[in-house]
């Protein structure tokens, strides 16, 4: 087998540490045995002292943008007794040592904005066993109490006897050591935790040399680039082979069901003989998203057939106001396009495939490429790269799965590059989602409220990849691949209520005494996944927005109206109270702009956002987001600023412009002409508050997504009368 | 076909039409230019060219003859480079050039993807215009895309850039 080490050299790190049961258990046998072959202290799956003194820091939770990079050596450091700065930094291949802390994704993912709250505990743990022992094996050493051993900056020092050793040279000591028990810090006692250490992922991003997935390298290894359907459930109709073939530098051509892939020397090369394919497709789903909307809508009329909240009796009262809301289908649009690397090697005694993938999920993609190239999990081995973006959608492996299946059938190593355009056209959008709102008030108070919910379940979709990835390794390929077939189909026929639909909705804060959230799960021939903050991504846009309707129709100042509804909601309060202080809610704005203000908890955090913007034409102008944000206690307060400013600018793009239309099955926005994102001219002033807090660190790379949209609308209408319901918001000016 | 970039010569056969990027990517193995769109939208592959920021994904390579191409991975080579820029090249505490010490100095990048691009458009536009104000800023920067926000950093970062090499 091929040394993977001797051919990839990731600017970050090299292709992840081999892993030894993680030894967080009662004896250090295993520890001890790594030891013994490999010269390494080894404690667990995160950590590695080197003979050379290098200490090796396994990142588990990828690095897409998001800072875990620099957050999660933090965690490490901080309990290790080491600058975190002087940690080497590994990128964790797949196993099931990885899996998520989180229960309810315990796969190796990186999603939900779980990577902080889902470490904080087993980093800190893994770094104080690692300590102990080090201070252990140094008492040993010396014959002295291990009390009296102290643990700073990568050494163990004993002061009476004035000895001292790095933790390099006590990696045997500490390797025979029984992995002990430890205490973790008290927060008072943090030396790096909560500090704004820069990020330590900077070098590999501005200097050229980090490697992304699409700039892995293997040895004979061919670009890959696939003509898939253009429509939904097209059959491939006619190719010529040759025409491509026949082009310079093209080497194979691969059919792959319904589509083909043409393998060449390099991208052009391939994306040319693609084209000299002409290949057609017939048949398909015609999908026209006008219809689709249209058909959405008119199952508002009828109740929901899933309840999600009841409270009071919302049905039996007469609305005041009684809206549709509409948002689209969103592409991700990640700068990196999709992409994958994958090789089979033949020549152990079972065959085995190796893929490099800029994932976030190594654990669903060790599980879909098995499945695809027909192997078992422990013949595939998944390294993670770099990522130029996630924001959800390298939560699918779609890209990995093409790489390994090309890969098997030409027998050679394959990267598979999408293009912009294959990447638009063949997303799993942010679902369509249509809402009802129907809400009552009276002078001063609001008495109603009622949410009936149109969409697609994305379970339906992902649920699959998740039911698969989560069973134990050791359960039959067929038990499964059942599994795997049939949770989606409970959530596309509506049997089980798909919790991230309603996310937003149904956990709405306020106390309205009559109550009521709807879901009415819908099928439809546009595959949808997770989107940055998922459900909250809509239902934080309506019911804000909404609210904000009926605090007006209720004569009620938008802030007032919502500081009167949270009384029991003091986390939610907290940060509307710090955002609207910051951006003097109620002072004078220049003549033309408007202030709105909106406030959502997601992924057990807290965000509130005022916006002031104006309207010029068909042109919104934000000139200024005020955010305060509570997600529990901070590891790096620079990242969580960094984060926010993120989710402002991501959902501002979408808010404004974004939308992705099908017509006789067909994409229409294909580029990023057609599918707009933010540019540097129309970036507001962002600025961020941190509310400070001792509880649980909880979510930050999506929370402060969902309250921007809302905030925008409102501002419109403080700034115009004009009430906006749909989105983007470009297109309903 | 005869090519010269980072102050070395190249001979590639590849068609004419063939953009810089591939050939900088998949020929030389220069993997610091990154692939975002094919059709010049995003930025992320921008590279010098006789140091004028050049969008590598549509430059044919046959209309580069004799032209000289500076890329991310050459920024902050100490000499032998050939870009008009280099006179402003500047070596900052960390051995890179100014712009890139700025962008360590603001923690600009997130994913990163998009930045080799941010920085070769910037290089170009302090070379141009030491004393950018944030409208030539705007000008400059708004044709590189960045979807992880980092565009309030790289403003702070220009400006920074701009001030150290004018301290030079």
């Amino acid at each position: 087998m091929m040394e993977r080490r001797a051919f990839l050299q990731l600017g970050l790190a090299a292709g992840g540490a081999f892993v030894v049961g993680c030894a967080l258990g009662p004896t250090g046998s295993t520890t001890w045995r790594h030891y013994h072959r490999t010269g390494e202290f080894q404690p667990n799956a995160w950590i590695r002292i080197l003979p050379s003194g290098a200490i090796v820091f396994t990142l588990d939770r990828v690095e897409m943008g998001q800072g875990t990079t620099t957050s999660h050596a933090m965690l490490v450091a901080e309990e290790l007794e080491v600058d975190p700065r002087k940690l080497q930094i590994e990128l964790a291949e797949a196993s099931r040592v990885y899996d998520n802390r989180d229960k309810q994704i315990a796969i190796q993912i990186t999603g939900g904005s779980t990577s902080t709250a889902s470490s904080w505990q087993p980093l800190r743990d893994a770094g104080a066993v690692a300590r102990e022992m080090l201070r252990a094996g140094a008492a040993a050493r010396w014959g002295v109490p291990v009390a009296e051993c102290v643990a700073h900056d990568g050494t163990i020092t004993h002061a009476r006897s004035g000895r001292s050793a790095s933790y390099g040279e006590l990696a045997g000591d500490a390797a025979a050591q029984d992995v002990p028990h430890v205490r973790l810090k008290e927060p008072r006692e943090f030396r790096w935790i909560g500090t704004s250490l820069d990020r330590l992922d900077l070098r590999p991003k501005i200097d050229g040399s980090g490697i992304y997935g699409i700039d892995v390298q293997l040895p004979g290894m061919v670009t890959a680039v696939i003509a898939r359907p253009p429509v939904p459930g097209a059959r491939l109709a006619s190719f010529d082979e040759r025409a491509a073939r026949a082009r310079r530098g093209v080497v194979d051509v691969v059919r792959l069901g319904e589509a083909i892939a043409v393998l060449a020397v390099g991208y052009w090369e391939a994306r040319r003989g693609a084209d000299d394919l002409r290949a057609t497709w017939t048949g398909g789903q015609p999908v026209d998203t006008g219809e689709l909307h249209a058909s959405f809508a008119r199952l508002l009329d009828r109740p929901g057939t899933k309840v999600a909240r009841d409270v009071g009796d919302a049905r039996a009262i007469a609305p005041t106001i009684d809206a549709i809301y509409s948002v689209p289908y969103l592409a991700h649009a990640t700068m990196e396009p999709q992409n994958a690397t994958a090789v089979i090697y033949r020549s152990g005694p079972t065959d085995r495939c190796e893929v490099w993938a800029p994932t976030q999920t190594a654990g669903i993609a060790r599980f879909r490429v098995a499945e695809a190239i027909g192997f078992d999990l422990e013949d595939v081995a998944i390294h993670t790269t770099l990522i130029g973006g996630g924001f959800g959608r390298r939560g699918l492996v779609d890209y990995a799965v093409e790489a390994a299946r090309v890969a098997q059938r030409a027998g050679r190593p394959v990267k598979v590059v999408w293009s912009r355009e294959d990447d638009l056209e063949h997303d799993w959008y942010r679902p369509m989602a249509v809402s009802r709102l129907r809400g009552s008030v009276r002078p001063g108070a609001i008495t109603s409220w009622r949410h009936q919910l149109v969409c697609q379940s994305i379970l339906a979709d992902e649920g699959g990849d998740f039911a698969g990835a989560l069973v134990p390794d050791a359960t039959p390929r067929a038990a499964r691949r059942v599994l795997s077939d049939s949770i989606p189909r409970a959530f596309a026929r509506g049997m089980m209520l798909d919790s991230t639909a309603v996310e937003g909705s149904a956990d709405l804060p306020y106390a309205i005494p009559n109550l009521r959230v709807e879901h009415t799960p819908v099928e439809a021939p546009v595959q949808v996944g997770f989107w940055r903050s998922v459900g909250h991504s809509h239902n934080g846009f309506v019911t804000e927005a909404f609210f904000d309707e009926l605090a007006h129709a209720a004569g009620l100042d938008p802030v007032a109206a919502r500081r009167a509804l949270l009384a029991r909601a003091p986390r939610h309060l907290a940060v509307l109270e710090l955002a609207a202080e910051k951006a003097g809610w109620g002072s004078p704005l220049p003549p033309g702009v408007g202030r709105g203000v909106a406030v959502h908890a997601s992924f057990k955090s807290y965000c509130a956002h005022v916006i002031e913007a104006s309207v010029e034409g068909k042109r919104v102008r934000v000139h200024r987001v005020v955010s305060a944000v509570d997600c529990g206690r901070v590891v790096n307060p620079q990242l969580v600023v960094q984060q926010i400013e993120s989710a402002v600018i991501f959902a501002l793009s979408a808010a404004l412009y974004q939308r992705i239309t099908h017509r006789a099955g067909r994409v229409q926005e294909t580029n990023f002409g057609s599918y707009r994102a933010l540019r540097m001219f129309e970036c507001p002033v962002i600025e961020t508050h941190i509310v400070p807090s001792s509880e649980e660190p909880t979510g930050i790379g999506e929370p402060g997504v969902p309250p921007v949209a809302p905030a925008l609308v409102n501002a419109i209408f403080a700034a115009t009368g004009r009430r906006i319901r749909t989105l983007p918001i470009v297109e309903a000016l | 076909m005869k090519l010269n970039v980072n102050g070395r010569a190249y001979e590639v056969d590849v068609d004419d039409d063939q953009p810089l990027l591939w050939v900088l990517r998949d020929h030389l193995g220069l993997t610091g230019t990154k692939f975002g769109c094919g059709v010049a939208q995003c930025g992320a592959c921008t590279v010098h060219v006789n140091g004028a920021a050049r969008r590598s994904c549509v430059l044919p390579i046959g209309e580069l003859a004799g032209a000289s191409v500076t890329t991310i991975e050459a920024l902050a080579m100490p000499s032998g480079e050939p870009d008009r820029s280099s006179d402003r090249v500047a070596l900052g505490a960390h051995g890179l050039h100014a712009v890139q010490e700025a962008w360590l100095a603001e923690n600009v990048p997130q994913c990163g993807y998009c930045q080799a691009g941010q920085i070769m458009t910037t290089v170009a536009l302090l070379a141009a215009n030491p004393t950018p104000d944030d409208d030539d800023i705007d000008s400059a920067l708004s044709a590189n895309l960045c979807r992880c926000g980092t565009y309030p950093r790289i403003r702070r970062a220009v400006h920074r850039a701009a001030e150290a090499l004018r301290k030079k």
